[in-house]
């Protein structure tokens, strides 16, 4: 299988998708000329030109509502945020726009719209720039929200979340955006809202998404040289969560740790547990326990921010003290 | 000179009786059929005023009696598929893209033959088939998304151009100068009307606006601007047809300010303490839309007493038909609870 970056795999998916549909086109902050701030949509202007590739001044509330209105009339736009901190500016659209339409029309208003950059802490960039944002678009019915690890699932899901007649929330990592994996040669989709099982094993379950999933494959080799088994799942797509495929797996190791680069509290691991306490309880022989970042505002010093932020250790740590 | 003060059209102050002189050249018909607009969005919002007070609508309601001259104007200058986006204060706006009554009688009792199946209520509803794109309830946000419709009839090259209305107090909003930014940058086929009614909730446009004069507020985008009496439909109909004729060309988007005044609360709950009653008879009296157009066309011989009892008859029926069958539609099935969250 070759392998690609994570950022070339977001792009093909895009140059793929804007082949196949011409009502797909790509918009936002120095997507076009600049070939995007993180470079993820190199290339695309000077295969699809202006009409298509479209830059825009930095207003994000209004691009993101002009581009849900786009959607709505019939267009698949995909929608660019430099990093989903400034979307905070643009939630109401992708909340009260995109998500309830087809709801509050009787499912007459299709909103077939991505909304996709880099989430989650970059590097040294402070507490502005260094927000997870899944758990806040993850609580809305009506919207999905997708969140890749590898080069592979990152082009599969943004082929299967453009074509999505639903608004989806894409939520990518810049740090990963350098990392190399396999990608399956020829037309790749990605079912959303499936989970995967990305290493199997017997003792432990650890769930996570994103980045986390690097670092819970990373504590899992670990723990196997102390003899401990690590089930590792990915799950991929965190609205609609794969219920079923975290049940099943506690089901087999009877012991959960939920890795997430975020917050802890009302976090995707909250999700987790309590679908874990209503549905999964009789399958636990010890308490779920989360792996989070410290909840404050990620700081700037390279000391404090490597104390922030989740690391292998920590999901070690945390596997061991229910084993 | 600035476009916008290049194409200022008569102010705020010109009368309606004065007004109603002017000669419009409209075939009869076409006259007879904006009465009658008029005249059914007037009974149909006085009916849903009445269905609320019986507790049969809930929550927000907000009526259009008294702006009718506007969409009603507006509209019959637009061509069939030109896309049509408003706020919460919509009803009259989906009459005028020719939404069956029923439909939108029965969405305000929430109930399942209503445009959403009884799923958005008053201040939600659409209609794809005739263009109409809600129905939106924050303060602002449809202006974006008109600029989008626009955005994708260019792209698509419909020949086709957006309505996008909202409010004096909606004018305040970091996303309509965000909108005006990008619709006149990228040359957008969308017109912006701004019904300015004097008050956003309880605040007049004195204490809301720095510069009351709304229809300048495209200026610094490049953005040509005209402010209509929208308390004379002949006036709203002659200033739109210039103004869509701008935009279908291709050059770009236009500001229109509407004047105009709602005589009923700001919702169905709002006492009005904020305005004297002076004020509101002096408008019902000396300037009503309806009453004007029906002056002007007494006196230009196009319709007397039994035309005009024959249309008031029609529209009568009409809105209670539309009643009638939004009490009598059921509620949705328990079922749609789930339905419809994603397609
Ligand atoms: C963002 C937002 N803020 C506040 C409100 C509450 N609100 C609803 S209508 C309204 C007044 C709007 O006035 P205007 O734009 O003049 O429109 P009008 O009601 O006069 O048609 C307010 C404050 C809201 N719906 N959305
Ligand atoms: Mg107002």
């Amino acid at each position: 299988m070759p392998t690609m970056t994570v950022r070339e795999a977001l792009r093909d998916a895009m140059a793929e998708e804007m082949r196949r549909d011409e009502d797909v086109f790509v918009m936002g902050e120095e997507v076009a000329e600049y070939q995007g701030a993180y470079k993820v949509t190199q290339g695309l202007l000077q295969e699809f030109g202006p009409a298509r590739v479209v830059d825009t001044p930095i207003t994000e509330y209004g691009f993101a509502g002009l581009g849900v209105g786009a959607a709505m009339g019939g267009l698949k736009p995909v929608v660019e945020f430099m990093t989903f901190n400034f979307a905070m500016q643009a939630i109401d659209h992708i909340v009260n726009s995109a998500a309830k339409t087809n709801y509050m029309s009787g499912g007459q208003m299709r909103c077939p719209i991505v909304f996709r950059g880099p989430n989650g802490s970059a590097s040294r960039v402070g507490a502005q720039h260094s927000q997870n944002y899944a758990p806040w678009y993850a609580s809305v019915p009506g919207l999905l929200v997708i969140a890749p690890y590898d080069s592979a699932d990152a082009k599969g899901l943004l082929k299967a979340a453009i074509r999505s007649p639903d608004p989806v929330v894409f939520l990518e990592n810049e740090l990963l955006y350098g990392q190399s994996f396999d990608v399956p040669e020829g037309e790749h989709v990605v079912e959303i809202g499936k989970a995967r099982v990305h290493r199997e094993g017997k003792d432990v379950t650890i769930v996570s998404y994103a980045i986390g999933v690097g670092l819970a494959l990373e504590a899992a080799n670990i723990l196997a040289a102390d003899g401990i088994s690590c089930e590792v799942i990915d799950l991929r797509t965190l609205r609609p969560l794969d219920e079923a495929a975290v049940l099943a797996s506690l089901k087999k190791t009877n012991r959960l740790v939920v890795v997430e680069e975020g917050w802890p509290v009302c976090s995707i691991a909250s999700e987790i547990i309590a679908i874990a306490m209503e549905k999964g309880f009789d399958d636990l022989d010890a308490p779920v326990l989360r792996v989070t970042n410290k909840d404050v505002p990620l700081p700037y010093a390279h000391n404090l921010e490597k104390a922030a932020v989740v690391k292998a250790a920590d999901v070690v740590a945390a596997v061991k003290s229910i084993i | 000179m600035s476009p916008a003060a290049a194409k200022k059209a008569p102010s705020a102050k010109t009368t309606a009786s004065k007004a109603a002189a002017a000669p419009s050249g409209l075939p009869k018909e076409k006259l007879l059929a904006m009465f009658r607009e008029m005249l059914l969005i007037r009974r149909f919002e006085e009916k849903a005023g009445q269905l609320y007070g019986m507790g049969l609508i809930g929550g927000f309601c907000h009526l259009y009696i008294g702006q009718e001259a506007v969409v009603t104007g507006i509209q019959s200058a637009a061509k069939a598929g030109d896309a049509v986006i408003t706020t919460y204060r919509d009803h009259a706006h989906m009459l005028a893209c020719g939404m069956d009554p029923k439909g939108i009688m029965a969405e305000l009792t929430g109930r399942i033959g209503g445009f959403s199946k009884g799923k958005g209520g008053s201040m939600h509803m659409f209609s794809v088939e005739k263009q109409f794109f809600g129905g939106h309830g924050i303060v602002g946000a449809n202006v974006p998304l008109g600029t989008g419709l626009a955005f994708a009839q260019k792209y698509k090259n419909t020949g086709h151009i957006t309505m996008t209305y909202f409010g004096d107090g909606a004018a305040n909003q970091g996303q309509v100068y965000e909108s005006f930014n990008m619709a006149s940058l990228w040359q957008l086929p969308v017109i912006y009307i701004i019904e300015n009614n004097e008050y956003a909730m309880g605040t007049s446009t004195k204490r809301h606006a720095a510069n009351t004069e709304l229809y300048k507020r495209g200026e610094a985008f490049g953005i040509p601007g005209v402010q209509v009496n929208g308390m004379n439909v002949l006036e709203v109909y002659e200033g739109a047809k210039k103004v869509i004729e701008h935009v279908r060309s291709g050059k770009g988007p236009y500001l229109m300010e509407v004047k105009t005044y709602r005589y009923r609360g700001h919702s169905m709950s709002d006492p009005a303490k904020y305005r004297t009653k002076e004020e509101v008879e002096d408008y019902k009296e000396n300037r009503d839309p309806i009453t004007t157009f029906r002056k002007y066309l007494e006196a230009e011989g196009i319709a007397g007493d039994a035309a005009f009892k024959k249309i008031e008859d029609e529209v009568k029926a009409i809105v209670n038909a539309a009643a009638e069958f939004a009490k009598e539609s059921p509620e949705p099935e328990p079922t749609e609870l789930w339905t419809d969250v994603l397609s």
